[in-house]
């Protein structure tokens, strides 16, 4: 078979369409640039009827919103989850990591919970602040404009409130809190646990006259059909295209590898198409990859070639090494002052919380290095599949009688609805050079594109940390009155989630002034080869305890600033 | 672009008479009207969202049968039994639960065997005791059948007890969330949500039945919903202007 190679000569090609790629399509494309979007997935509308899931109700579908087929439940939108079809990873025996993937135009950013954090000027200076890890080439200074700049383009709401760790920013307006959410910050005050309202990137007003603002349907994770939450598709790449830019977009495109020529730069990408199954070839100028931290190391390992043995940009043997994903621990509370809900009111509001916890701790009296922030969930929500499924647990809690049938059941189920809060600590892990992922040389997907295999342990601190977590979810659930649920104990590692579940993966390619321990320099650039530059999670030195997508888009936009200077001055 | 916006808007709603747009403030019934500023929304009922690949795998089990007639109407009788109906909502049947549990056996095949198995055992049971399949039964004779299997024990893993014990809590699960997912059991729970509108807080009186109340001072920060239509403008600060 022979490889169709297109004549045409781009200036960019991006791998991916998610945050990173998004980004930095709508600001290279934006600069003038001639840019392809390679996307392996399909095209993807929030907006279009077909596949809109917004604003469903659970009698729409047979299986009234079961997760048969989306492990998040039918209305998620993520086209693949853990698993996808035809494009199995694997893991070493005794080490575990979930990945998921979503195969569509914009990614995974079409179902995330928009928590959009700020990294703060601690979380760049890990090994400084306490001896682990390493620090970033950069600091929260170099960040800063870009975050500011991306408050702006894409809308976040929250408050300024001053805190050390969680910097303000240009925010919209937060929505009040919802009944359940009074309830957890009184808990969570009673202990010393701050609280504060919370920074998700929703619209609450209007930012620009393309978008719409929310309607508080609480479906941020169908994604929005009027555009009022951020999506990498309706918010960057449509934007790009709308005014003008050159943004070309392949997709259903699998990129094998990044081509060089003699001198090993790169020339382009060649990818198999999964509609008719053949390879094709693009060429450019500069190969931007955003496909994902451990999808963009997949490329580097298998783009090998004479000048670069190892694959490209692996002199330091570091490419998916220091593979680390957040830490995560959950709990759920019954809170019987919540019972017997008034249901003449809407509570839906936005899709996530309106208040959260930012880490508060104080490591000196720790066991363990680096912390975590606590999102809350509960209240009225829209009944689906498993809706009413075993009350009995809730009268056993109450010291009703369990089991029986009859118009009981009808009572029950109003009586309880409501009175759940969960709780999420979502905190930082350590990255660690033994986590990584590495071609699996024994197993192609179907495209022939040989696959990733995971090695992945949560070291002891991460464990401790998650006890940590389950320990202040029981002391809150005690101030609110509350009956904590199944707490998981040592045999359970605290409910620690397995490494991947919590979809923050990172610091597959980190970023550092030496390319003998870091693989990108401070500009998310190759240090090997000065013509590919990574813009998704790859380049992070360290998770924080915030989630990773804000910095994604500042780094992204910063890379993107870069490439058009150099562009201009003719250095790559 | 107010005037693209409308345009659109006028599109959507000549279209469809069930599209509509809403209002930036609460009405009693919740009615929607369209409103000057407000983005169109979609309430295409066509369509629930799938891949082409999950249609196909939908249309698919569509198609095949898992329980026969007999099967079917025990289902429907038993879970009026469970769930009995009641004004002015309605029971299983308006909420088609039958249906949807046929369709979950097949969507869950795990299910099968103790869906299969467990009616087997009730009209084997019924039969024994009463000479009559479980659906010709009387309701007296029902509910002593039911009786004896509908208490499970809360000490030990539903899966290490009886069939028919796992039966009856599987069937009580799938009728009670079969009904509160279907239009009639969303409105008997009250559920007032997934429509466009704006949030403005809790109620008042819903704060003092819980004994809760905001504090001016956070609810100062929140969001004026008189301005979301007005495009966002900050000092360098970072101090919303509009």
């Amino acid at each position: 078979m022979q490889i169709k190679e297109s004549p045409e000569v781009y200036d960019v090609i991006i791998v991916g369409s998610g945050a990173g790629g998004g980004m930095a399509t709508k600001q290279l494309a934006d600069a003038g640039l001639n840019v392809a979007v390679v996307e392996a997935g399909p095209f993807f509308d929030p907006a279009d009827p077909k596949t809109m899931t917004q604003l469903k109700w659970p009698y729409d579908s047979p299986r009234r919103g079961a997760g048969t087929t989306r492990a998040f439940g039918e209305w998620d939108q993520s086209w693949g989850d853990w698993e996808v079809d035809g494009e199995p990873y694997t893991t070493e025996e005794g080490t575990t990591f979930k990945w998921w993937r979503a195969r569509m135009l914009g990614g995974r950013t079409n179902h995330w919970g928009r928590i959009s954090l700020r990294f703060g000027p601690k979380d760049f200076k890990g090994k400084t602040r306490d001896g682990h890890g390493e620090d970033w080439p950069i600091g929260y200074e170099d960040v800063k404009p870009y975050y500011d700049k991306v408050d702006k383009l894409i809308g976040v709401f929250g408050t300024n409130e001053g805190r050390e760790n969680d910097p303000d920013g240009f925010f919209l307006p937060p929505p009040k809190p919802r009944l359940h959410e009074l309830f957890y910050i009184k808990g969570a005050k009673k202990s010393g646990i701050p609280v504060i309202p919370g920074r998700l990137s929703m619209l609450t007003k209007r930012i620009n006259n393309e978008r719409g603002v929310c309607f508080y349907c609480g479906q941020c994770g169908r994604s929005c059909q009027v555009y009022a939450d951020f999506s990498a598709g309706s918010c960057l790449i449509f934007p790009a295209q709308k005014s003008g830019g050159k943004v070309r977009l392949y997709v259903n495109s699998m990129v094998r590898e990044i081509t060089t020529n003699e001198e090993g730069k790169a020339t382009g990408v060649s990818y198999v198409s999964k509609d008719d199954r053949k390879e094709y070839k693009l060429k450019a100028k500069v190969v931007v990859l955003a496909a994902s931290a451990c999808s963009s190391a997949r490329i580097l390992l298998n783009s090998k070639s004479k000048q670069h043995p190892n694959g490209l940009g692996n002199s330091s043997n570091l490419v998916g090494k220091y593979l680390h994903d957040s830490t995560g621990s959950s709990g759920a509370a019954f809170v019987p002052d919540l019972m017997n809900r008034d249901v003449t009111y809407n509570e839906d509001g936005v899709g996530g919380m309106h208040v959260y916890s930012p880490w508060w701790g104080d490591h000196s009296k720790l066991d363990f290095p680096r912390g975590y922030h606590i999102e809350v969930w509960g209240g009225m929500s829209q009944p689906n599949y498993g809706f009413g499924f075993d009350q009995d647990n809730f009268n056993k809690l109450m010291g009703f009688p369990t089991g029986g049938y009859g118009d009981k059941l009808r009572d029950e189920v109003k009586r309880y609805y409501g009175a759940v809060i969960g709780f999420g600590g979502r905190g930082e892990g350590l990255a660690r050079k033994e986590n990584y992922c590495e071609i699996d040389e024994t197993t192609v997907d179907d495209y022939g594109i040989p696959v990733l295999k995971f090695n992945y342990k949560w070291s002891d601190v991460e464990v401790r940390q998650a006890k940590h977590m389950q320990d202040t979810f029981e002391e809150i659930t005690h101030n609110m009155g509350g009956i904590y649920l199944n707490k998981p104990g040592k045999d359970r590692d605290y409910g620690l989630h397995a490494p991947g579940e919590i979809i923050h993966e990172v610091g597959t390619t980190r970023m550092g002034d030496d390319p003998k321990t870091s693989v990108t320099n401070k500009f998310n650039q190759l240090h090997d080869v000065d013509n590919v530059f990574i813009v998704d999670a790859g380049p992070f030195v360290s998770q924080a305890d915030k989630n990773c997508t804000w910095t994604i888009l500042a780094l992204s936009w910063r890379a993107s600033d870069y490439i058009i200077e150099q562009l201009k001055q003719q250095n790559i | 672009m107010m005037d693209r916006r409308k345009s659109i808007q006028t599109m959507i709603l000549g279209a469809s008479a069930s599209a509509f747009a809403f209002h930036s403030c609460k009405t009693d019934k919740g009615e929607a009207a369209p409103v000057e500023g407000e983005t169109a929304v979609s309430t295409d009922t066509k369509y629930y969202g799938r891949t082409p690949a999950e249609a196909e795998r939908d249309a698919k089990l569509k198609e095949e049968q898992l329980f026969n007639e007999h099967e079917m109407e025990t289902i429907a009788v038993l879970s009026e039994v469970i769930l009995p109906p009641k004004e002015p909502h309605g029971g299983p049947l308006e909420a088609d639960v039958p249906e949807f549990i046929e369709f979950i056996g097949k969507d869950m095949p795990q299910m099968q065997n103790t869906l299969l198995g467990g009616l087997m055992w009730l009209d084997h049971k019924s039969n024994t005791d009463y000479g009559l399949e479980f659906k010709s039964a009387s309701l007296d004779q029902q509910k002593e059948i039911l009786d004896q299997i509908c208490i499970q024990d809360m000490e030990v893993p539903l899966d290490d007890q009886p069939l028919q014990i796992q039966f009856f809590a599987l069937m009580k699960n799938l009728v009670v969330t079969g009904y509160y997912t279907s239009k009639v059991g969303i409105a008997d729970l009250g559920y007032k949500g997934n429509q466009p509108n704006v949030w403005d807080g809790v109620p008042d009186d819903v704060l003092k039945k819980h004994g809760v109340e905001y504090d001016p001072e956070w609810i100062a920060k929140c969001v004026d919903n008189s301005k979301r239509n007005v495009i966002a403008e900050w000092d360098e600060d970072g101090n919303l202007l509009t």
